[in-house]
C-alpha cells in the first residue's frame, strides 16, 4: 500500500498535498482498494467557491458503493479534475496523481496541524 | 465468523474478504468488472458454499414440499430443479429457493442469510412422515458459470455434461469426488455450473485446484460476491432481502411464474390469491439510470412530486455500460417506458422503466 511520506491524511481516507500554499486533494490508495472498481466521480465543489474544513466537495461511484470525500482543509477552490469524470479508473490506478480531485488555496494553514502524516495514517490503516 | 472450506485459496488468490451471512467471504479478487467480464467471455468460478441445504426425506415429503413452496412440485421428477419460493401464511416470502427432485427425497437450497429462519419454518411445518436433515454445513458448492465452463469441467468428470439440461442435474463424480452436478447459476449464463460436495477442506480444495488448472486454457477467474450481484442483475435475477422480503408476496416480486395458485393449496396460498384478485399493490420494475450516478437499494423513487416506491436493487451494468436497477413501484406507474425519479442522496436521477432482463 502507498502512503507517500509528504502529505497529510484525514480518519476518512482523504490526503492532501501541500505546495505554496496550494492544497491537492484526493482519496488515499487504501481509500481506492476498499472502495473496488471506481466507475464516477462527482464533483460538487465548484472552482472559485470558498469551502470550510470537513465540506463535501464530491462523491466517488464505485461498483459496490458510493463514497463522499470530505476537504482535510478550508480555503478557495482553485483547480477541478474535471478529467476524471470520464475516466475515473485513475483513482484506482494513480490516487496520488492524475486521480486528484480539487485544488484548494489553504486559508487556514494551522489545520495542517490536526491532520495525519504518514506514520499516523499507517497505523490507522494497519499498514 | 464461519468460513467454507476454500476460505485459504480465497486469501491465496488475493481475494478481499468481507462478512456476509456469518461467514467470511470473497467480495472480490481482482476487481469486480474484471470478474463480470471474465464470466461473460470466458468461465468464472464462485465459491457458493455458504448457501444452505435441506434434505426432505419421509414417504410424505412431495406433500410436504408442494404444500412448502409456491411453485408445483408435482411436475419435477428425478433429475429435475425447480426455481421456487416459499411464503408466510399472509403471503410475505420467507425465501426463493431451488428444489431438487432426488429420486427418494427432495433436496432444497436456500440462501445463506436466511438458513435459521428457513429451517424453523419447515420445522413448524412438518406434517406425517416427513424428516428434515439441515445439512448446510456439511456441503461445499461451486458455481462454474460462462461460456467456457462445460469446457472446463468436462475434464474432470466422466458425466457427459452436454446431457445435462438446463434446471436438471446428475448425481456423478468430479475428480473422484461424489458430486452433485447441476446445470444452474445465478449469472444469467445459459452455459452454467453448480457443484456440490462434500465440504471436507481437502476434497474441496482437490475440486477448486482441478477447476482451476482445467480451466486455465480459458483463462478462469475465482470471482467475488460483487460481480455475482452485478451478473444475477443483469438478468434481473432476484435477490431476497433486496427485491423481495418477508412483507412482498411473490406476484409483487415479478415472480408469478414460480406461483401456481392453481396446484391446490400451499402456505401463503389464500392471501396471494386475495392480493391478485384485488389487484397487486406494487409491482417490482426494471430502470435504466439516465445519470452516471448509481441507484441503489432503498432510495425512494418518484412520478413528478409524488414518491411511487423505491430502488430493490441497483448497480453498474458492465456490459451495458449503464446503471441498472429494479424497483418496487405503485401499479399504476410500473408501465414500461414510463420515466421516473430516483432520489440520490437529494439528487433527482432521471430513470425509465424497461422490460427485463436487462440482457438477453
Amino acid at each position: 500500500m502507498n502512503i507517500p511520506e509528504n502529505l497529510f491524511y484525514t480518519k476518512d481516507h482523504e490526503y492532501v498535498k501541500v505546495e505554496n500554499g496550494v492544497g491537492i486533494i484526493g482519496i488515499t490508495d487504501y481509500a481506492q482498494g476498499e472502495l473496488g472498481d471506481i466507475i464516477y466521480v462527482d464533483i460538487t465543489g465548484e472552482a472559485g467557491s470558498d469551502v470550510n474544513q470537513h465540506d463535501s466537495v464530491g462523491s466517488i461511484e464505485a461498483v459496490k458503493t458510493v463514497s463522499e470525500v470530505f476537504t482535510p482543509v478550508s480555503g478557495k477552490i482553485i483547480g477541478v479534475n474535471s478529467g476524471i469524470n470520464d475516466n475515473a479508473s485513475v483513482l484506482n490506478s494513480d490516487p496520488y496523481g492524475e486521480g486528484w480531485i480539487v485544488k484548494i488555496e489553504l486559508s487556514n494553514t494551522e489545520e495542517l496541524n490536526g491532520l495525519l502524516d504518514a506514520k499516523a495514517y499507517k497505523e490507522l490503516v494497519g499498514a | 465468523m464461519k468460513k467454507t472450506a476454500f476460505l485459504d485459496l480465497h486469501k491465496k488468490y488475493g481475494a478481499k474478504i468481507v462478512e456476509f451471512a456469518g461467514y467470511e467471504m470473497p467480495v472480490q479478487y481482482e476487481g469486480i468488472i474484471a470478474e463480470h467480464k471474465a464470466v461473460r467471455e470466458s468461465v468464472g468460478v464462485f465459491d457458493v458454499s455458504h448457501m444452505g441445504e435441506v434434505e426432505v426425506h419421509g414417504k410424505d415429503a412431495f406433500a410436504y414440499v408442494q404444500k412448502l413452496t409456491t411453485n408445483d412440485v408435482s411436475v419435477l421428477s428425478k433429475g429435475k430443479i425447480q426455481y421456487s419460493s416459499m411464503c408466510y401464511k399472509d403471503g410475505g416470502m420467507v425465501d426463493d429457493l431451488l428444489v431438487y427432485h432426488c429420486g427418494d427425497y427432495y433436496l432444497l437450497v436456500i440462501n445463506a442469510a436466511n438458513v435459521d429462519k428457513d429451517f424453523k419454518w419447515m420445522q413448524e411445518n412438518v406434517f406425517g412422515d416427513v424428516v428434515l436433515k439441515n445439512i448446510s454445513d456439511n456441503i461445499s458448492q461451486l458455481a462454474i458459470q460462462g461460456p467456457n465452463s462445460q469446457k472446463t469441467l468436462q475434464k474432470l468428470t466422466d458425466t457427459d455434461l452436454s446431457k445435462i439440461e438446463y434446471y436438471n442435474f446428475e448425481f456423478g463424480k468430479m475428480v473422484g469426488i461424489d458430486a452433485i452436478i447441476s446445470h444452474t447459476g445465478y449469472t444469467g449464463e445459459k452455459v452454467c455450473f453448480e457443484i456440490y460436495i462434500d465440504s471436507d477442506v481437502a476434497k474441496s480444495e482437490k475440486l477448486w485446484n482441478a477447476i482451476f488448472e482445467a480451466g486455465a486454457e480459458f483463462n478462469i477467474k475465482p470471482i467475488g460476491l460483487g460481480a455475482r450481484d452485478t451478473l444475477r442483475l443483469e438478468y434481473a435475477f432476484r435477490l431476497y432481502g433486496n427485491d423481495m422480503d418477508e412483507k412482498t408476496n411473490p406476484l409483487e416480486a415479478g415472480l408469478a411464474w414460480i406461483t401456481k395458485l392453481d396446484k391446490g393449496d400451499f402456505n401463503g396460498r389464500d392471501a396471494i390469491l386475495k392480493c391478485k384478485e384485488e389487484g397487486l399493490k406494487r409491482k417490482l420494475i426494471g430502470f435504466i439510470v439516465d445519470d452516471k450516478m448509481v441507484a441503489r437499494h432503498g432510495q425512494d423513487v418518484y412520478s413528478g412530486d409524488k414518491k411511487i416506491g423505491f430502488v430493490a436493487s441497483g448497480a453498474p451494468s458492465p456490459m451495458l455500460g449503464k446503471n441498472i436497477g429494479t424497483a418496487s413501484v405503485e401499479t399504476a406507474f410500473a408501465k414500461t417506458g414510463n420515466e421516473i425519479e430516483i432520489d440520490v442522496r437529494g439528487k433527482r436521477l432521471k430513470a425509465k422503466i424497461v422490460k427485463t432482463p436487462f440482457l438477453s
